[in-house]
């Protein structure tokens, strides 16, 4: 466990280095979002009856979105364990006395987190500041609040078990690009990222609830925008940890099988 | 001319040596807008209209959009790339051939597979031009055809600015995202619909509207002035500032080393 967090810590410092860059992706976020919030108010003005969501709650949702791209975002992969793979670097990793998916698996919480701590806080407080009705609003009890937290971890886990499956597919394929794109495109269209799933019509919507990418980014915003409240919140999050452990399951038995008949690639 | 043929039929075979890798490439490139596409479609059976634009004129909107850019970034990607030619000193041995800079630039990346969105486009036309209800006349035709190829030049002038920038910072740029990617995914709708500051700014500062929002306005005869037809002409003058930053930009650029 130890190595693991040792591990956790190195990249977290690292990726807080880029502070720069940092700035540049937060104004980019904050502009992407306010359009969004554009775009969704048109329709709602178009018809306030056919909106699934209150105005409100699709406003924090999107701006909450921003705020935590990186963490929930499953095209936000790492390059290094590609080239890991392909250019036959893997060799080394696999000589180190640590598991491999769970080196794989902390280095990626650790970026994902380095990034969205540097970038989250600025985009909520300016989010908090603009005027109605674009301004975000809080959760409304302290425990929607707590639950939000909860889901997000998981959902931050779900994230990261999912796209371990693309990395650990590498050793199969090798020529990664393709598949690496349309799984996160699918991946994240039915996680909420385009539109929030209470916008899909039905069947479509009940069919996405069901999936594995419904316990991505859907959850913790829709919990924490109040969409989805109570019961339901736990129900959601028995889903996410439900997801979680057989996300995991499958990683682990795609990457002893696959390791078992490794070829380096070159030298 | 003859020398980019040359780099275009080079880059064309190398690629088609991965046959199946560029097949899956494409596809992802072809996914990427069409869950746009699925978004914008989930919408609509929501709601029948936005700003008064229907599902169909909205797709004209999205495939001009889609079209342009994917053009652009087709002939373009060179200039996408550009932070890493000059990093890594690429750029300095550029600079010493006897030819045109911008050119090579241009000519050092071309990804073929792009045109998964291209296809995109098309398919969406398709649907979108008989289903608008407009009656195609061939001014309107002309029109449709200013949209697109006055679209794809502003883009190609945005991926130039994003390129220049990196004379400066190195790094390329997250901020330039908003004006391409963003303006394509966000030119899916008429640029209206995001309120009157917004298409002033995309009107007088980045020309995105101009060649997309007014324009369509005379194809759906809400505008009778021929001059909405022509208003994608005037987003043109847009690459003066492009072209003189990129050489400016030059002027000033030292060498990375290594």
């Amino acid at each position: 466990m130890k190595k693991y967090l040792a591990i956790f810590r190195i990249r977290f410092i690292n990726s807080l280095q880029y502070r720069a860059a940092a700035l540049a992706g937060m104004a980019t976020q904050f502009a992407w979002g306010f359009m969004e919030i554009l775009a969704f108010l048109a329709f709602y003005k178009a018809d306030p009856a056919a909106f699934p969501m209150e105005f409100s709650q699709t406003v924090s949702y999107i701006w909450m979105q921003q705020a935590f791209l990186a963490l929930f975002m499953v095209w936000f992969f790492e390059a290094e364990i590609f080239n890991a793979i392909t250019s036959g670097g893997i060799a080394y990793e696999l000589a180190r006395p640590v598991d491999l998916y769970w080196r794989w698996f902390s280095q990626s919480v650790a970026n994902r987190l380095a990034k969205t701590v540097l970038r989250c806080l600025p985009i909520l407080i300016i989010a908090m500041l603009v005027p109605e009705p674009f301004r975000m609003s809080l959760p409304a009890t302290h425990g929607q609040f707590l639950l939000f937290l909860v889901s997000a971890a998981f959902s931050l886990g779900v994230v990261i078990s999912f796209s371990m499956l693309i990395y650990i597919s590498t050793f199969y394929t090798l020529s990664c690009t393709g598949v690496r794109i349309i799984s996160a495109v699918l991946a994240d269209f039915l996680a909420g990222a385009i539109i929030p799933l209470p916008f899909f019509p039905q069947p479509f919507r009940a069919i996405a609830e069901m999936l594995p990418f419904a316990a991505m980014q859907n959850m913790p915003l829709r919990i924490y925008s109040g969409n989805i409240a109570g019961i339901n919140a736990f129900w959601g999050i028995g889903l996410q940890v439900f997801w979680l452990i057989a996300l995991i399951l499958i990683g682990r038995y795609m990457i002893n099988n696959a390791l078992r008949k490794v070829v380096v690639q070159g030298g | 001319m003859r020398l980019y043929m040359k780099y275009f039929s080079m880059h064309l075979q190398s690629q088609m040596q991965y046959k199946l890798s560029f097949f899956f490439t494409a596809l992802g490139q072809f996914l990427v807008s069409f869950t746009a596409l699925l978004g914008i479609w989930f919408m609509f059976m929501r709601f029948n209209a936005v700003e008064g634009f229907s599902f169909p004129q909205v797709l004209l909107c999205f495939a001009t959009m889609l079209m342009a850019f994917s053009l652009a970034e087709f002939m373009g990607r060179g200039f996408d790339h550009f932070p890493r030619i000059i990093s890594n000193g690429e750029f300095d041995r550029m600079l010493v051939r006897p030819r045109r800079v911008a050119l090579q630039v241009l000519a050092s990346q071309m990804e073929f597979s792009r045109l998964g969105r291209l296809v995109q486009a098309i398919l969406v036309f398709c649907y979108a031009i008989p289903a608008s209800g407009v009656n195609w006349t061939y001014d309107k035709i002309i029109t449709l055809c200013l949209m697109v190829i006055c679209g794809s030049i502003v883009f190609f002038c945005l991926f130039l600015i994003y390129a220049a920038i990196s004379f400066f910072t190195i790094e390329g740029l997250e901020f330039m995202n908003i004006f391409t990617d963003g303006g394509r995914e966000f030119g899916r709708y008429p640029f209206s619909v995001y309120g009157k500051e917004a298409l002033r700014f995309l009107t007088y500062v980045i020309p995105l509207a101009l060649f997309q929002y007014y324009p369509l306005l005379y194809i759906l005869e809400r505008k009778t002035s021929s001059f909405y037809m022509f208003m994608p002409l005037l987003a043109l003058p847009f690459a003066i500032p492009a072209y003189a930053f990129w050489r400016f930009g030059l002027s000033r650029y030292k060498s990375t080393g290594s």
